[in-house]
């Protein structure tokens, strides 16, 4: 078992603007070190995490892999690129934060180039309006809310993803159980050429949460 | 963070705007330098993914003129050990990037740029 990353110079203030790490996020992190092995293998050289919140889960997948990748983050909160670039240094480590939507800029030039990609999105079914809302203002509430079936922000990603993967790329997407996996496999399938396998699934509390990878 | 590996890989991504957009035009860079780890096999894998002349021109309009006008073939330390300074050690702490194309302004303040846009408002 790797460590979690040192998170101490986050504090409760932090964590009234950004995502606290939770089971969805250390899901996410036990499903990267289970496929550690063959992660190392594809020779990663371009990792990107959307919505890199507190930079748990980037500054992780460096500890897995190394200095011989650039570790690119995106996150719409601007506090939340803030803790993503001190998580990075507080564990001696480097990650390239960027503050923007989903992978915004990177699209043109990242094409069939990510090896590793990452989304723990917000998924927690709200109205159309929260969504809206909260993406607009790009404040915590943008750390969950998801639109009706939970899905709007993640909808809007997976319809890119296959365009940036690289020819042996992964991406690791968490989802609960409410939003319906196999409708997400199913459309990731038919809609974004996207083949995935459940990787790894959890009961924590009320939420079943699922880790999905393409591969 | 703004390295000139991250500024490499950057494009304006405003609407209808797909053509000429890269690479973005650096103003009023405020620059520091940060030692990093030196790992070649990570410079040698990543050169293939570069746009050889964005990198010696954005280098150029930070004061730096260290590489050459083309890649060479022959990648020795040397070398390797210059374009791993200037891809991964010079940070552009303020500033801004400007597209070369529709103008659009995308500000760099305490490191972080600044990539959104009104319209990629999830609707
Ligand atoms: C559930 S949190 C996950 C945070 C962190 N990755 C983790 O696992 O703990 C979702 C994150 O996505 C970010 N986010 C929401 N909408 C986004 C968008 N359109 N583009 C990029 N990031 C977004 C939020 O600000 C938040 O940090």
């Amino acid at each position: 078992m790797l460590p979690t990353p040192d998170l101490s110079h986050l504090s409760s203030k932090d964590y009234e603007l950004i995502y606290e790490p939770a089971e969805d996020t250390f899901l996410l992190l036990d499903a990267l070190e289970k496929d550690a092995e063959a992660l190392r293998a594809t020779k990663p050289t371009v990792c990107l995490e959307i919505g890199s919140g507190s930079g748990c889960v980037t500054t992780f997948l460096n500890q897995i892999l190394g200095s011989s990748v650039i570790y690119l983050a995106t996150d719409v909160n601007l506090h939340a690129c803030r803790c993503t670039c001190a998580t990075a240094s507080r564990n001696k480590t480097i990650v390239d934060c960027i503050h923007g939507s989903l992978a915004c800029g990177l699209h043109h030039r990242l094409k069939d180039a990510v090896d590793i990609m990452t989304f723990n999105p917000p998924y927690v079914p709200t109205t159309s309006e929260e969504v809206l809302m909260a993406q607009e203002k790009r404040d915590i509430q943008g750390a969950w809310a998801g639109g009706v079936d939970g899905m709007d922000v993640t909808n809007h990603f997976l319809s890119v993803v296959k365009e940036l993967l690289s020819p042996q790329g992964r991406f690791y997407l968490v989802a609960l159980k409410a939003n319906d996996i196999k409708a997400i496999r199913q459309k990731m399938l038919i809609e974004n050429g996207l083949k995935s396998n459940i990787v790894l699934e959890r009961k924590a509390g009320r939420e079943h949460l699922f880790i999905l990878s393409t591969r | 963070m703004v390295r000139l590996i991250t500024h490499n890989l950057l494009a304006c991504h405003a609407r209808g705007c797909t053509s000429n957009n890269f690479p973005l035009r650096f103003s009023d860079a405020q620059i520091e330098t940060r030692k990093a780890d030196f790992n070649a096999d990570f410079i040698r894998a990543f050169m293939p993914k570069l746009e050889w002349s964005a990198l010696v021109d954005a280098a150029k309009q930070l004061g730096d003129t260290s590489l050459p006008l083309e890649a060479p073939d022959m990648l020795d330390e040397e070398f390797l050990k210059n374009l791993h300074r200037v891809l991964l050690e010079i940070h552009i702490e303020e500033g801004s990037m400007t597209c070369p194309n529709c103008n659009h302004r995308y500000p760099i303040s305490n490191g972080i740029p600044n990539m959104l846009l009104a319209e990629d408002e999830i609707a």
